[in-house]
């Protein structure tokens, strides 16, 4: 009936112009026969009164209506002056304007810009067209529609989704976004929900969960202020003045706010309420020179106080006097009673499993820490605790290796294949310098473990400067392959990068590959006899020199493995290498020299160590690091020879 | 036999160490040129940031003469007497800089209407100084840096006292040899990290700068002051030269060498070897902590960067390239690696053109250096101060491995022992 | 005579492997005692015990007349208390002139500040004289001892120990590479000592212990087997089983 007189009196509009531009068949899309009905007020264009014909839309569920909607917001949409038709407009060279249809969006032609005016919705119905659209969106045939609809809905919750949220729950058919939708609607149940009750079932209904957004949601409800009256409210909790949630400052601003006490009088407004006063070299008659202490300024102002001149002063006295006649208590500010104890309930129970949920977190960070020093000291393990050479050029080493890598990529574009390339030739080229490193340096200062130090420091400076003058002093990228992107996550808070998965791997390879050739190989055979007594091993036709070449190049080698690893993982610079060896020499000598499961548990233990104290003092690694140290140091007193303490040479080192 | 015994170590100190009096003299002599050519009290062919450069020489070879007397003579490579030098450093550097921003507030304060209290005095000190780290109050380790005495006093107690209770810890649970430097390596990096921080009181990486102005002395030239702290870096050295050869002269001297052979044996002739190590550790320690205060004024900048081990490394690496368990090579390595160093790194050492590529000084000095180290412990573990064995043959004496650490066969011993 | 040393009930063990198992031994003043004993009968494992390097598991260490316990002592403190010893293969100072070596023994206060004090007197340099020519090095005070030979070494240490005025001297097998003329003044200068003090010598050779004439004790697998003079142990058949393996 109403449709039918619009569409009437547009007829008969239409009719008396026959000069205007636009189609008569416009006049009966469905679109246009709402826009129609509700001509009046979209033209007003006042938030106030919009809502219906934006509701009407909506409701229409005219695939026309979404289409007009979103176009409405993007202010493409216009009427002609004299019929009221809606239409959309672009603006077209020299003051024209392309038009198209509302329905189905066809052209109609390119007119005078003059005959058409613009809607322009203000920011208010612009709001409320980006609820209604999201309806539509939230329905839309395809997911990824719906998904985006719902993750905008995430971000920038409002009251306006809950309604058109659970109508296209039923609807929806993809599984997750079900889960999604419904999630979704209880979290905005919570904030926003009609009834208290409701809001609490939904509430409880997380029960178990751990989501930062649940937590979003439920902070603002528990948030508290703390507030003075001369009396106790019915029922509200009483705060004492000067304990710990409550301090005697606090409580005397929070005075201050509610003006119900006077403001202190600030160091700063002493002195310019003194300066203020100054009188021919005197404020109240007190010598400007004598002012240079507090004792006199207070004076001086109790004086200016006296004769009316200041407020008086507030002292420590009066601010206790003056808090003895409150009494201080907290109330919820962002909901109902009711609702925040749910809320803080629901918080509590959070809380507690976040604590577990970090302790795990914490570890599986502290066993990747761990096995990263492992694997920067297990060639260490190698050379000095097997052979009791102290090779401070180590870290040199596995900085060495990381440039390999680097190189390897330069030629060798696929990340996958490179890596697959460099860790061999990583092993190569440190295994030759090891080799080289020992035949030219090493060999000549077996038992000379402080002359190996320093020659092997030698080594180190060059070799890390002739890195600075290759490769520059920046950091050089070595990028992990895209399959070690990302991480494993197991809920909000507990997750781990592929990456140090793969070095946590790495590692677990390592150690078994030493203990293989250690204990399977007749290398390693070669290798304990002549550790453990080389004589006897000489005479029995194996060649010490030959066997500590090797050995030597083994240990070097991992390093070089282990470069590229922690390349991946950290950056490559010409420092990387002094970065781990104070840490890695840490973790043979905690662990315990000459005992590969020493450098495990060494490793161990400083990883989570430096982890837990990090976890503590979050905001400073630095100082983290600086305590592992300080604690490693009292740890050998205790344990001088390490966790795992053995008897022979290389303990004697 | 007997009288001769006798005579030899009843003769004073000068002629029982000759080498003493020839130092002393070409300390003497040098000191005179120096001044004589400074522009300060001279003819001024030595730019005055020359001087700086050969008075920061001398503080460092008295951290070296305190490495030689732990490293040497007692045998403990310590790679934290840098760290104490820093120490020292830091000390002084705090009286400077508090002084002198004192002076600069006061001096903005006189102008306010009213005169300034000591609160306001503090805190506008406060802001001046830590505003670069973000915060306006004076941490608790600045309690005494109004104070000169006291500060001075910083200087030889704090790294005194760092020194006694590490050395304690370390020599009281037998940690010897590599697992000893690595240690003291250890600790080093956990001052040099702590001190980073920005909130470690002492302006993190921006370290303590302005150092090279003296409170109240600013209408002294900076040529005068130069020469001053020269003479200053030359009687340090002079007066720790004498008292290292005093030390190392007796007995206590035959102890600490003792030590560094074989530990093991004289405990068993009944001295405690820890206490020994202690006293020498912690001696070292405040000589380098003295070396460093001298240092830092002349340098004008410190920053934890300078505590960072390499530079306990670079320590080691002077005294050996000159020649340790000799006072006199620890000073020589110093003076000669460290002034060689300025040179190659200042840019003024001339490149090498080799055709396909040049070699850039300023680059490559360091790889020389590295390299070199290298070839001097392999084949020439007397160092410099070799050459003056070949050179008076007579005073040559058979030396044979010792201050190389325990010979093969004694270490293998201890093993049969076990 | 008063007991200077006693190790009652005392057990080592490195590992699993009981090196010291139950052992007791006592020794007075002025006499001298020579420990024998095949490898591994824990003669060393004994030394070190009682000179504090090996803490026991159990048992006693007492010492002097007022029973002081030795176990926790430090070495140096030992030391101080007048046990001094030799270890097998000599150990002198070889940086040092043999004049050092011998003045850095010398009974004197052991502290770090009174030896940076310490300037020896005219005594002190007649003692080390006197040492040295009892050691037979009155030639070679200047000389750095590591020039010196093998034996040489081994009474520089000798002389050493002396200097140390110890009540108690434990001696390991001093004649270990000597040529018999050398030995022959080894023994001279153990026998000579044991008249004023306790002289433990542990030793190989039977015909060495002989010419010492002392009581002979002879530990097995960490315990005493027998103790007697050299005739009667080495006519008791557990020695004769232990060392000839029957």
């Amino acid at each position: 009936m109403f449709s039918f007189v619009t569409r009437f009196l547009v007829c008969f509009g239409l009719c008396l112009s026959a000069l205007s531009p636009v189609h008569a068949q416009q006049i009966d899309a469905p679109v246009q026969q709402i826009l129609q009905a509700h001509g009046e007020v979209i033209k007003k264009s006042s938030r106030r009164t919009i809502g219906p014909a934006i509701d009407a839309l909506a409701a229409s569920g005219l695939t026309d209506a979404q289409v007009v909607l979103q176009r409405w917001q993007d202010k493409e949409m216009w009427f002609d002056r004299e019929t009221g038709i809606f239409v959309f407009g672009m603006a077209a060279d020299g003051g024209q304007l392309s038009v198209f249809e509302v329905a189905g969006g066809a052209p109609i032609g390119v007119f005078d810009k003059k005959q058409f005016k613009q809607l322009k919705p203000n920011s208010g119905i612009r709001g409320l067209i980006a609820s209604a659209l999201v309806q539509f969106q939230l329905n839309d045939p395809d997911p990824d529609v719906r998904e985006t609809a719902i993750s905008s809905i995430e971000r920038d919750p409002d009251v306006s989704h809950l309604q058109a949220l659970r109508r296209s729950i039923e609807s929806e058919i993809d599984p997750a976004l079900t889960a999604r939708k419904s999630r979704l609607e209880r979290l905005l149940t919570i904030r926003f929900g009609s009834s208290d009750a409701k809001r609490i079932e939904a509430i409880e209904s997380f029960d178990g969960d751990l989501g930062v957004d649940l937590r979003a949601a439920l902070n603002p409800l528990v948030s508290t202020r703390i507030e003075a009256a001369a009396e106790l409210p019915e029922g509200a909790l009483a705060l004492e003045v000067g304990s710990d949630d409550l301090s005697v400052d606090a409580a005397y601003d929070i005075l201050i706010a509610a003006e119900l006490a006077p403001p202190r009088v600030s160091s700063d407004g002493l002195r310019d309420t003194l300066v203020a006063n100054i009188d021919n070299g005197t404020v109240a008659g007190i010598e400007v020179a004598s002012l240079d202490a507090d004792e006199a300024r207070f004076s001086a102002y109790a004086a200016l106080a006296e004769a009316g001149l200041a407020q008086p002063l507030v002292t420590d006295a009066t601010i206790t006097e003056t808090l003895q006649k409150f009494q201080f208590y907290e109330v919820f500010t962002g909901a109902p009673v009711s609702v925040a104890q749910a809320a803080q309930v629901a918080l509590d129970d959070i809380e507690t499993r976040v604590a577990l949920s970090q302790t795990a977190d914490l570890a599986l960070d502290g066993l990747s820490l761990a096995s990263i020093y492992f694997l920067a000291a297990i060639g260490l393990a190698i050379t000095f605790g097997v052979m009791g050479v102290i090779n401070m050029a180590h870290g040199e080493f596995i900085m060495m290796g990381a440039y390999t890598g680097y190189v390897v990529q330069l030629f060798v574009p696929d990340y996958t294949l490179s890596i697959v390339v460099a860790i061999p030739l990583a092993f190569a080229v440190t295994f030759g310098a090891g080799v080289a490193m020992e035949r030219l340096v090493i060999r000549w200062l077996y038992h000379r473990p402080l002359e190996t130090l320093l020659a092997t420091f030698g080594v180190s400076i060059a070799l890390q400067q002739l890195a600075k003058n290759i490769f520059g002093t920046q950091a050089r990228p070595l990028t992990a392959p895209g399959w070690l992107d990302g991480s494993w996550v197991i809920n909000d808070i507990i997750s781990i990068s592929y990456i140090r998965i793969a070095i946590f791997i790495l590692a677990l390879l390592f150690l078994a590959l030493f203990l293989f050739v250690m204990n399977r190989t007749r290398l390693g055979l070669e290798v304990r006899a002549v550790t453990q007594n080389p004589r006897m091993a000489a005479s029995m036709g194996i060649n010490p020199d030959k066997i500590n070449m090797l050995t030597f190049g083994f240990g070097s080698g991992i390093a070089g493995i282990a470069g590229v690893a922690i390349g991946l993982y950290a950056k490559v610079t010409s420092e990387m290498g002094s970065d781990y060896i104070v840490q890695s020499f840490m973790t043979v000598v905690v662990g315990g020299v000459g005992n590969i499961w020493g450098t495990l548990l060494g490793a161990t233990m400083v990883g989570f160590l430096q982890k837990s104290i990090e976890w503590m003092n979050p905001s400073n690694t630095l100082a983290a690091q600086t305590y592992m140290i300080l604690f490693i140091i009292l740890f050998i007193q205790f344990r001088p020879r390490g966790i795992i303490a053995l008897k022979g040479r290389a303990a004697e080192a | 036999m007997v009288d001769l015994s006798l005579s030899a170590t009843r003769r004073p100190l000068v002629t029982r160490y000759p080498s003493l009096l020839i130092f002393l003299g070409v300390l003497a002599l040098f000191t005179v040129s120096v001044t004589i050519l400074s522009e300060g009290f001279g003819i001024g062919v030595i730019s005055t940031s020359f001087v700086k450069t050969l008075g920061k020489t001398l503080c460092l070879c008295l951290v070296a003469l305190a490495m030689d007397l732990v490293w040497g003579y007692c045998g403990i490579l310590s790679l934290g007497h840098m760290a104490f030098f820093g120490i020292g450093g830091y000390a002084i550097g705090m009286w400077l800089m508090y002084a002198r921003t004192e002076i600069i507030v006061r001096e903005s304060l006189a102008a306010a209407p009213l005169p300034p209290t000591p609160q306001e005095i503090s805190d506008g000190i406060a802001a001046q100084i830590f505003g670069v780290v973000g915060a306006s109050e004076f941490p608790p380790i600045w309690a005494v840096a109004h104070s000169l005495p006291l500060q001075l006093a910083a200087v030889v107690l704090v790294p005194g006292c760092i020194a006694l209770v590490f050395g304690w810890l370390a020599f009281r649970s037998r940690v010897t040899g590599v697992y000893l430097s690595i240690l003291t390596q250890a600790m080093t990096l956990a001052l040099a990290l702590y001190l980073f921080q920005n909130d470690s009181g002492l302006r993190g990486n921006n370290g303590l700068s302005g150092l090279q102005n003296l409170p109240h002395l600013d209408h002294v030239s900076q040529s005068t002051i130069s020469i001053v702290f020269f003479w200053a870096s030359a009687l340090a050295l002079g007066l720790g030269y004498v008292l290292c050869t005093w030390v190392i002269s007796g007995k206590f001297g035959s102890v600490i060498r003792a030590i560094r052979d074989d530990e093991a044996r004289v405990r068993f002739l009944g001295y405690s070897v820890e206490a020994y190590k202690l006293v020498i550790f912690t001696f070292t320690a405040v000589l380098a902590g003295i070396a460093g205060a001298l240092y830092y004024p002349q340098a004008g900048i410190i920053n934890p960067a300078e505590i960072a081990p390499i530079a306990s490394i670079y320590l080691a690496v002077w005294v050996a390239i000159g020649g340790r368990g000799r006072l006199y090579g620890a000073v020589i390595g110093a003076a000669f690696v460290s002034l060689l160093s300025t040179w190659f790194t200042g840019g003024q050492a001339p490149d090498i053109d080799l055709g396909f590529y040049t070699v850039n000084w300023v680059d490559w000095w360091t790889v020389l250096l590295g390299l070199s180290f290298v070839i001097v412990t392999l084949f020439a573990p007397r160092g410099i101060g070799g050459l003056f064995d070949l050179i008076s043959e007579r005073r040559s004496p058979e030396r044979h491995g010792a201050d190389l650490g325990p010979e093969p066969g004694a270490l293998q011993e201890r093993e049969a022992d076990r | 005579m008063s007991t200077l040393l006693e190790v009652s009930g005392v057990s080592v063990s490195f590992d699993g492997f009981k090196a010291i198992n139950n052992l007791t031994f006592q020794i007075a003043e002025a006499e001298m005692r020579a420990v024998i004993g095949p490898n591994g009968a824990g003669k060393t494992t004994f030394m070190d015990i009682v000179t504090g390097k090996t803490k026991p598991d159990s048992g006693r260490v007492l010492w002097g007349e007022k029973s002081v316990s030795l176990l926790t002592l430090s070495e140096s403190r030992i030391a101080q208390e007048g046990i001094g010893r030799k270890f097998q293969r000599p150990t002198v100072f070889e940086d040092q002139t043999v004049a050092d070596n011998l003045m850095l023994a010398l009974k004197k206060p052991r502290g770090p500040l009174s030896v940076l004090r310490f300037r020896p007197s005219r005594a002190d340099h007649d003692k080390v004289a006197q040492l040295a020519e009892q050691i037979g090095l009155e030639n070679a005070l200047q000389r750095k001892s590591g020039e010196l030979s093998h034996g040489q070494k081994q009474w520089l240490e000798i002389g050493m120990l002396l200097a140390q005025e110890p009540r108690l001297l434990l001696v390991d097998e001093p004649a270990a590479g000597m040529t018999p003329a050398e030995r022959e003044h080894t023994t001279e200068l153990l026998v000579e000592a044991a008249k004023t003090r306790a002289v433990v010598v542990v030793e190989h050779d039977m015909e060495f212990v002989r010419r010492l004439g002392c009581k002979v004790t002879v530990l097995h697998e960490g315990s005493v087997l027998a103790e007697g003079s050299l005739d009667h142990v080495t006519a008791d058949e557990k020695v004769i089983e232990v060392y000839l393996g029957r």
